[in-house]
């Protein structure tokens, strides 16, 4: 083997080490800790592997596992989030397709503002967007303010922790992450092609079924993921906007973990969650299979 | 016969840029129509115009009678086959080609005949699976006029169709469009930058300058009987030279200090063009004279005939074209010029 093979075999081992060691590492450790049993030590937990008088000792516990298919706040926690998660991605959806579309076909000198605008509200922390959103919720806040000054409304709306509050706060502060990679996709298709279509007898609207939307399916779908997976582990919106109205499966880890001192059991929530948002993904990559285009817009 | 296609007075001006000035012309029925022109000439804006791609700022556009002018693409009985062909990478040749039909909801088994149809026509049969990715450029672009054909248009447009093939490959489809366009007797509209392929396979060409059409005729017509300058020099090139009228079939040429026979009519002071081809060269003076002499500045060898340029005594420079010229003279040597009666075209603007 040349210097300059083991030089490029290295550098693309780079990428598997850095995996392994930050992601798969630390996974086999939440997987560990999820098989042992909570403990009163520091951290607190009684290892499943253990070595006592020259002989290593196995305790797996699996009795996270087993209050885990019983109890029905778990259920109910993964439920609200996928649910919430679900609905996040549909809504950034039908709200971020007309803006990425529109961005895309701006004209040319424009379009640089136009992703400004959408990556601008990043500069500023998102836990102090989510508080804005707080002060616009709230009873005697900004939207009841307006409602109420234009007569739309007589009492002021309970809006602030419930799930509806949750919902917006979600769409609004994963929506750019469908747009970028939508916009990217729009912004490097052919607009000959719907031209074609026109020319082939399709209307506006029969071309972009047939046109746009499956030439646009990779950026779609990449948007749609970069929603939908942080969108299902979300801590922040759900506690600050939701208060506890709707049981969200972070908000179960946070109390196992940092309430209960149960180890164990958030590992094995996490362990889940991990579990519940990657099989369907590697069904969806496998129906997806590799054609010449569906790498234009990937992510 | 009425017309076909009917551009009526249309102008085009995208911002402050005029790209089609005042165009009106006729296209009779079964024509093979070349829109040529150098790039920036209009003649893709006035094809876009055609297919409804654009709607022009002044000017009607009839086909068959009724007024399209209006009337987005998807209603006209026109089709296209774009110049970057346009097809639809996610789908297979077929799917491509169907494309149309299915648009039209025309039942699936008659589509399916009339693609396998279209397929055969442009020799592509048994490729109806492909991706457009697994295709050559020629298939690419035959792909595209199935697609097109298979709406059995009223009119076929063609932007550039033969631009992005090799040479060989052009001259193959060229006679390849010829055909289809004979056998189906289907009107097709061309725009070309390429005046050789303009002129082998148009049955009529308007040269098209700053927006504007400057000439229209057959190819033989614009090649032998220019009525500008601007013509007789973007077709095939011309030594364009100041005349003046000098009595009845005689011409006055100034700036080479001669008259010479000419049966073409210049009724006022205008220019006349000579062909390259059209000029003998001569090593000793030619009788029937004056005609005029000067120095060989340059030969360039082009196969099947050299191209000279002649320094006239007067200061003007023609080229002359021609073969065979006995003692193959060279740079430096002495040369004599004349031509026949025929040779200058009188030019009025």
């Amino acid at each position: 083997m040349s210097a300059a093979t083991a030089r490029r075999r290295g550098v693309l081992a780079l990428p598997w080490i850095w995996l392994g060691l930050f992601v798969l590492a630390p996974f086999l450790i939440v997987l560990a800790i999820s098989l042992s049993s909570a403990g009163y030590g520091s951290p607190p937990i009684d290892f499943f592997v253990g070595w006592q008088h020259g002989h290593p000792t196995f305790n797996i516990n699996l009795d996270s596992f087993t209050l885990l298919a019983s109890d029905s706040l778990y259920i109910r926690g993964f439920f609200n989030s996928i649910a919430i998660a679900g609905a996040t991605t549909l809504l950034c959806l039908l709200v971020g397709y007309p803006m990425a579309y529109v961005m895309a076909r701006a004209p040319a000198r424009l379009q640089p503002l136009l992703v400004m605008l959408v990556i601008l509200p990043f500069w500023t922390s998102s836990l102090i967007r989510v508080y804005a959103w707080i002060g616009i919720l709230k009873e005697n806040g900004l939207l009841n303010g307006l409602l109420l000054h234009l007569g739309l409304i007589g009492q002021p709306l309970v809006v602030l922790n419930t799930p509806i509050a949750v919902q917006i706060g979600m769409v609004y502060a994963y929506l750019p992450f469908l747009v970028l990679p939508l916009y990217a996709t729009l912004q490097k298709l052919d607009w000959t092609l719907l031209e074609a279509a026109a020319d082939l007898g399709a209307k506006p609207w029969a071309a972009f079924f047939c046109v746009t939307l499956p030439l646009s399916w990779p950026g779609t779908l990449a948007g749609a993921l970069l929603v939908f997976v942080p969108a299902s582990g979300e801590y922040l919106i759900p506690e600050l906007l939701g208060s506890s109205s709707l049981p969200m499966i972070s908000t179960v880890l946070w109390t196992e973990f940092f309430g209960n001192r149960d180890w164990p059991m958030a590992s094995l929530i996490a362990v889940m969650l991990l579990l519940v948002l990657a099989i369907p993904l590697l069904f969806l990559r496998g129906g997806n299979a590799p054609d010449s285009m569906s790498g234009a817009g990937r992510v | 016969m009425a017309p076909l296609i009917r551009l009526e007075g249309l102008t085009k001006r995208f911002g402050d840029t005029i790209a089609a000035e005042d165009v009106t012309l006729d296209i009779v029925e079964g024509e093979l129509f070349g829109l040529l022109g150098a790039s920036g000439s209009g003649k893709t804006t006035l094809l876009r115009l055609l297919g409804g791609f654009e709607v022009p700022t002044t000017g009607r556009v009839l086909i068959d009678g009724v007024d399209v002018t209006m009337t987005p693409p998807y209603e006209r009985p026109t089709n296209m086959v774009f110049q970057s062909y346009a097809l639809f990478p996610h789908m297979t040749v077929a799917a491509n080609v169907a494309f149309g039909l299915k648009q039209a909801r025309l039942p699936k088994q008659q589509a399916d005949a009339r693609v396998e149809e279209a397929l055969e026509l442009v020799q592509l049969t048994g490729l109806g699976d492909r991706k457009p990715s697994q295709l050559s450029g020629g298939q690419r672009q035959r792909v595209a006029l199935a697609r097109a054909l298979v709406l059995r248009p009223k009119v076929l447009l063609l932007d550039e169709p033969l631009s992005a093939l090799d040479k060989k490959l052009r001259e193959q489809t060229q006679f390849e469009l010829m055909r289809l366009q004979r056998q189906l007797g289907i009107t097709f509209v061309m725009v070309t930058h390429d005046q050789d392929e303009a002129m082998a396979m148009c049955s009529r060409i308007a040269v098209m300058d700053r927006g504007r059409v400057i000439e229209m005729g057959t190819p033989r017509a614009i090649y032998e009987r220019p009525q500008s300058r601007f013509v007789a020099d973007f077709i095939g090139g011309a030594n364009i030279i100041d005349a003046e009228p000098a009595g009845p079939g005689r011409v006055g040429l100034p700036g080479l200090g001669i008259e010479c026979v000419m049966t073409d009519a210049l009724p006022t002071k205008g220019w006349v063009a000579l062909r390259p081809e059209r000029i003998a060269l001569s090593h000793a003076p030619v009788a029937g004279g004056p005609w005029p002499a000067g120095l060989i500045e340059a030969v360039a060898f082009h196969g099947d005939f050299q191209m000279y340029r002649v320094r006239l005594d007067s200061g003007v420079e023609l080229r002359v074209a021609t073969s065979n010229v006995p003692g193959d003279p060279g740079p430096g040597e002495r040369a004599f010029l004349s031509w026949a009666a025929d040779a200058p075209v009188a030019l009025t603007r």
